[in-house]
């Protein structure tokens, strides 16, 4: 069984690395908004080190949606799918294999790269690290939310536009807890450990959930 | 149990429901009708002004009523969830489908009136309240399963998607409810439903509960007409592919026997 779920997440990279795989992509449509925001709201810098950490949050809910839509619709596409459904390593776990793939390519990268994409909106050392920290533990909750969305969708033809939609407001409470605790780190009265553990409970939640609804979903669709 | 069991089998059959609802439907249109005519000339012309908030307090008669059918209407959507994924019960899904519109409806209806309410009493339109942003999240999430429902064609497919995120959706439930509770906001806290008794004066209270029961009997008589108009749009789909079938045998019939087939 624990063969199966690294083949799984395995075949993913692998296809996320090739040549029309989408490895790297959202990394690059992160730093895109990390960049146009800037144009919008004025290159003032201190604005900038004030919002920076809402800004990297921003980018990194809209990076994780881009690559969701084609999570199960490519296996739906090429029948990998309905070998999921049919072998015996329970289809829980397979979606968490997935979810763990997506994150693999799409939330640490970003995580990783936040700190050198922080440094284009001044922010402090410390600032920088908070966000990295945040975004390694809340992106999983992203993923995972999302997969939800991705499962609904897998055989609409057109399921990117319906999936954000789902998918968006269910991410509300991750950015609030990601982005309180980011902005804890350099300041303000709530100390960083209190909304830092609240986003860890919301990943972990959310990989449960996501998990069973996805799975449900997947199910009930096939 | 054993009863309501039987009750809701016995709904199961769509015609069966079509006359029960039929029946009823006048009855509790017309009491709702009443109620809120009644509801309305007690707020106008009955209710005293607030000591503080004066006339504008007549807007919570409108406001209040939304604001609990917003999550009625949710609950009830993820009972209706429930009994498309577990019982399977035809009418389920059905029940799930005409809630949502009537729900989005209601969630506006809180929302405008709570932001008209808002700036003669708070000075603005909107602030970024617990209770505030997670009914406008409610909204969303009810706007986000309507369009899944219009996305996917065939209706079973998307009722059990529909009855899938509705359960997700459910977690917003509790958020909305005690938000004011958690979360020291703008928004009062609970005055109405409260342990140690309610803290509105009986003279606001009971045109506050009359209209609730005239606005409860509307949405439930809109959400009876709703099921009735999907039960027949889905008759209506089940006759016209029957009949596009029809069509494409019909010419081979036409050679076998011409003076048969029409």
């Amino acid at each position: 069984m624990i063969r199966t779920l690294v083949a799984i997440v395995g075949r993913d990279l692998h296809i996320a690395a090739r040549i029309g795989g989408a490895g790297g992509l959202s990394l690059v449509f992160f730093l895109m908004l990390v960049t146009l925001i800037p144009f919008a709201i004025g290159p003032d810098l201190n604005l900038l080190s004030r919002i920076g950490p809402a800004i990297l949050w921003l980018a990194a809910v809209l990076s994780t949606l881009i690559g969701l839509d084609r999570l199960f619709q490519a296996d739906e596409e090429d029948g990998s799918l309905a070998i999921m459904l049919a072998s015996e390593t329970p289809l829980e776990l397979v979606v968490i294999a997935k979810g763990a793939a997506h994150w693999l390519t799409t939330g640490l990268p970003l995580a990783l790269c936040a700190p050198l994409f922080g440094l284009l909106l001044a922010l402090t050392p410390q600032a920088m690290l908070a966000v990295s920290a945040t975004l390694l533990v809340g992106t999983p909750a992203l993923t995972f939310i999302g997969m939800v969305g991705a499962a609904l969708t897998a055989r609409l033809r057109r399921g990117g536009l319906i999936l954000s939609i789902l998918v968006m407001p269910l991410m509300v409470p991750t950015l609030i807890f990601g982005v309180s605790a980011a902005g804890a780190a350099t300041g303000g009265t709530v100390p960083f450990l209190t909304p830092f553990l609240i986003l860890c409970a919301i990943s972990l939640a959310a990989l449960v959930v996501g998990a069973v609804a996805a799975a449900m979903a997947l199910r009930a669709e096939g | 149990m054993a009863e309501n069991n039987s009750i809701l089998t016995a709904l199961a059959n769509p015609t069966r429901f079509l006359a029960l609802s039929a029946r009823v439907l006048p009855w509790m249109a017309g009491l709702s009708a009443v109620l809120l005519a009644v509801g309305l000339w007690l707020v106008f012309f009955q209710v005293p002004d607030d000591y503080q908030q004066g006339a504008t307090v007549r807007i919570m008669y409108i406001h209040v009523p939304a604001a609990w059918l917003s999550l009625f209407l949710y609950a009830m959507m993820t009972g209706s969830a429930i009994g498309t994924l577990v019982w399977r019960h035809p009418l389920a899904d059905v029940a799930q489908k005409a809630a949502a519109p009537i729900g989005a409806a209601f969630t506006l209806l809180c929302l405008v009136t709570g932001s008209i309410w808002g700036k003669p009493m708070w000075g603005t339109w909107w602030v970024w309240d617990a209770r505030l942003t997670s009914e406008l999240v409610l909204l969303l999430i009810y706007l986000g399963i309507i369009g899944l429902w219009r996305a996917i064609e065939e209706p079973s497919a998307a009722a059990r998607a529909v009855a899938i995120m509705t359960l997700v959706g459910f977690v917003n439930i509790p958020i909305v409810k005690f938000s004011v509770d958690w979360w020291n906001t703008l928004h009062q806290p609970a005055s109405v439903f409260r342990l140690g008794g309610s803290t509105i004066d009986a003279s606001m209270l009971w045109p506050l509960l009359v209209m609730a029961a005239g606005f409860t009997l509307l949405a439930v008589s809109l959400h009876l007409s709703g099921m009735r108009t999907e039960i027949l749009r889905r008759r209506v789909r089940a006759l016209s592919l029957l009949e596009a079938q029809q069509r494409e045998r019909a010419p081979v019939a036409a050679v076998v026997a011409p003076g048969v087939a029409r």
